[in-house]
């Protein structure tokens, strides 16, 4: 098992991970918070503090820097480590859906896209691993997605990326399983989150973020490769993977 | 897709619905609603046509001081959410209603009442300040101090001054999880009345079940339960509590609230052994017995029901309630989830907050077409002469007239209220 007793999360506005952070910090956790979004973040650091913080307020820290930008890694990296000392695990939670339709004929939405969703995180995994590696123990999760699993038409630029970040994981992952560091794919489904409020969410595949970031320390626990939350978005995507192409074509997915 | 309250009438389209995960820079155009969990049961949150701010993702804690007992919290976060924090560092709300799945911004805006509002009064006399976004005013902070007219407003203002973005609230201290309580049965409403005078003085929560389908043929009409209770100093003796679990899994086609099972339901329910001495009970099986069962509004079927709750005053309180009860039993209408309780003579903390000195009943009722709505029609003429009014948010069907009569300070509050702000309620009662 994992300890989770120090941990640093990017992109920890998004409402998983803020539900992971908050999780974490009731448990009596030491975090450290990066994200975009100065305003954001300090109303989650406030938040995480009355649900966790000590009395000294030191328990709860983080910094203002958008992880979609690899130029801000270096900085962030040093303030966390510096925060936390050893870092039992690390969570990379940025990211955003881009406009499928500005992609199809644009290059540099396209380009973008990857950037966000991709290149950035691989340039984060990239600067981190080292340290793990030369710390020995560990976990490294990021959050994928089940677009990566297969190109469809709706979103396949987001799902080039994912699927690229789930490859570079699965690689890293074989690289630092010696040194006795655990690497995480991460893969939501489909979660009540902000965002798709108003849609018709009553379905049983629609879950809330809270029981998502209960899957997620979950598999960073227990170091797993690849962890769908809920778990049964494993069996979907492992029909909708080995469906036939001249079939799949026929549809709108 | 069609947005209804927790008793699914009316169901009705919106323009637009939008659910901002942080308190927005600016708000959209207009008619705007903010709209929570949706456990009102009527239309004061709905918006049709409009545009639905769903105010869940803005549920963040801001700022608690555990030595006062002060909470800042964002006006998305839940009293479930509430609880959880709060109760392990020995605070609770002041006041709960009967469901904790409730957003605070909710709470505020209907200003909601429980068990003990004859001691506590309602929720918003335990608010100290507001942060209100205005579309005319931009972010604003709102207290009795500070802005005092917007603050009265937006008590029981039924969301209609503005969206709320944060609500500071004085928390009560309390020592444990768990409450000592303690239940009688009375056998008419005089009984009642006698039973509520005594008990009201000793506990700071009370509530009586009533079986209004006893109409004085077989069973006395009035018979019920009294049950009371106080947050115990000390948590019983290996205690434990697991709430049920219970979900309610479909829509029935019809709804399962129906003569002869609710017959039998009651007399059983009234038969129930009653411990006589104060015993042990966790706050949350005695304070939220529903909330145990997901999705119990399911229960009535797709029609969904009615609930109607009026506040009767003092001085005419006994006689309208006797006759409330009588048309209630004689229609043979009604349901299980008939409450009583009597206020305490705190005087309202909004313009238009419902609680005021006198007695409330509620009540479900299935949906029976014009049978129901006939009945409704009857209870109306009661309430109105005796000078009682009607809960705008368990009201999907009450006329302007007996709004405007219940809440005479609308005209003073419509002032008050945003431009860009409105209700299907709303329209419907100042129509």
């Amino acid at each position: 098992m994992n300890p989770l007793n120090n941990v640093v999360i990017f992109g920890a506005t998004s409402a998983i991970a803020s539900a992971v952070a908050r999780r974490l910090a009731s448990s009596g956790a030491r975090l450290f918070c990066v994200a975009r979004n100065p305003e954001r973040l300090e109303s989650l650091l406030a938040d995480l503090r009355v649900r966790g913080d000590d009395a000294a307020g030191e328990r709860i820290r983080g910094l203002a820097a958008d992880p979609a930008d690899p130029a801000t890694h270096a900085d962030a990296w040093a303030a966390a480590r510096e925060h936390l000392g050893e870092v039992d695990a690390a969570l990379l939670a940025w990211g955003s859906l881009p406009d499928p339709a500005a992609c199809h004929d644009s290059v540099e939405a396209t380009e973008e896209a990857l950037r966000i969703n991709g290149t950035s995180a691989v340039a984060l995994l990239t600067r981190i691993a080292p340290d793990f590696e030369a710390q020995g123990h560990g976990v490294i999760g990021a959050i994928g997605s089940v677009a990566g699993d297969r190109g469809r038409q709706s979103n396949y630029v987001y799902g080039t990326a994912k699927g690229m970040l789930a490859t570079f994981l699965q690689g890293l992952r074989h690289r630092l399983a010696p040194a006795g560091v655990d690497v995480v794919t991460i893969k939501p489904g489909f979660v009540r989150t902000p965002m798709t409020e108003g849609f018709n969410r009553a379905g049983a595949l629609w879950a809330e973020p809270d029981r998502v970031a209960g899957g997620i320390l979950r598999a960073l626990r227990r170091g797993h490769a690849v962890a769908y939350v809920p778990w049964f978005w494993r069996i979907i995507m492992l029909i909708i993977r080995n469906f036939p192409d001249w079939l799949f074509r026929h549809l709108r997915l | 897709m069609t947005t209804s309250g927790w008793n699914r009438i009316p169901r009705v389209e919106h323009a637009a619905h939008s659910a901002p995960a942080f308190r927005p820079d600016r708000l959209p155009d207009g008619p705007l609603l903010a709209h929570g969990m949706g456990r009102s049961y009527g239309d004061c949150c709905l918006n049709a046509g409009g545009h639905l701010l769903h105010t869940r993702g803005l549920d963040r804690f801001v700022e608690f001081d555990p030595a006062t007992g002060i909470l800042t919290t964002e006006a998305g976060v839940t009293l479930d959410e509430l609880l959880e924090l709060s109760v392990p560092r020995g605070w609770f709300p002041p006041v709960v209603p009967g469901t904790r799945f409730v957003t605070l911004g909710g709470a505020v805006a209907n200003d909601v009442h429980g068990k003990n509002h004859h001691v506590a009064g309602s929720f918003g006399a335990h608010v100290k300040r507001l942060t209100l976004h205005r579309s005319d005013a931009g972010r604003v902070e709102v207290s009795p101090e500070h802005n005092p007219r917007w603050f009265a407003a937006t008590i029981g203002g039924l969301g209609l001054t503005g969206l709320i973005e944060t609500v500071t609230l004085q928390l009560v201290p309390v020592s444990s999880a768990w409450m000592s309580v303690w239940s009688e049965r009375f056998h008419s409403l005089d009984d009642f009345w006698a039973l509520d005078a005594r008990a009201r003085r000793e506990w700071p929560y009370t509530v009586a079940w009533i079986d209004c389908l006893a109409d004085g043929r077989r069973h006395p009409p009035g018979r019920g339960i009294y049950s009371a209770g106080r947050h115990a100093v000390t948590p019983p003796p290996r205690a434990r509590f697991r709430e049920p679990r219970r979900r309610v899994p479909v829509d029935p086609p019809f709804s399962l609230v129906n003569g002869p099972g609710l017959r039998a339901f009651n007399e059983l329910y009234f038969h129930q052994p009653l411990r006589r001495s104060p015993h042990p009970a966790h706050h949350r099986g005695w304070l939220f017995p529903l909330d145990g069962i997901r999705d119990w509004n399911r229960i009535y079927g797709r029609r969904g029901f009615y609930q109607y709750q009026c506040v009767l005053p003092e001085r005419t309180a006994r006689d309208a309630v006797a006759e409330l009860l009588r048309q209630i039993a004689r229609s043979g209408q009604g349901s299980f989830l008939a409450v009583l309780k009597t206020f305490g003579r705190q005087s309202p903390a909004g313009m238009l907050s419902f609680p005021r000195p006198g007695t409330t009943l509620a009540l479900d009722f299935p949906d029976r077409g014009a049978a129901t709505h006939a009945l409704f029609e009857r209870l109306d003429r009661v309430v109105r002469e005796a000078h009682g009014a009607l809960y705008p948010a368990k009201d999907a069907r009450m006329s302007g007239a007996m709004f405007r009569a219940g809440f005479p300070e609308w005209i003073e509050f419509a002032k008050l209220t945003d431009p860009q702000f409105s209700s299907s309620f709303w329209r419907r009662v100042t129509a």
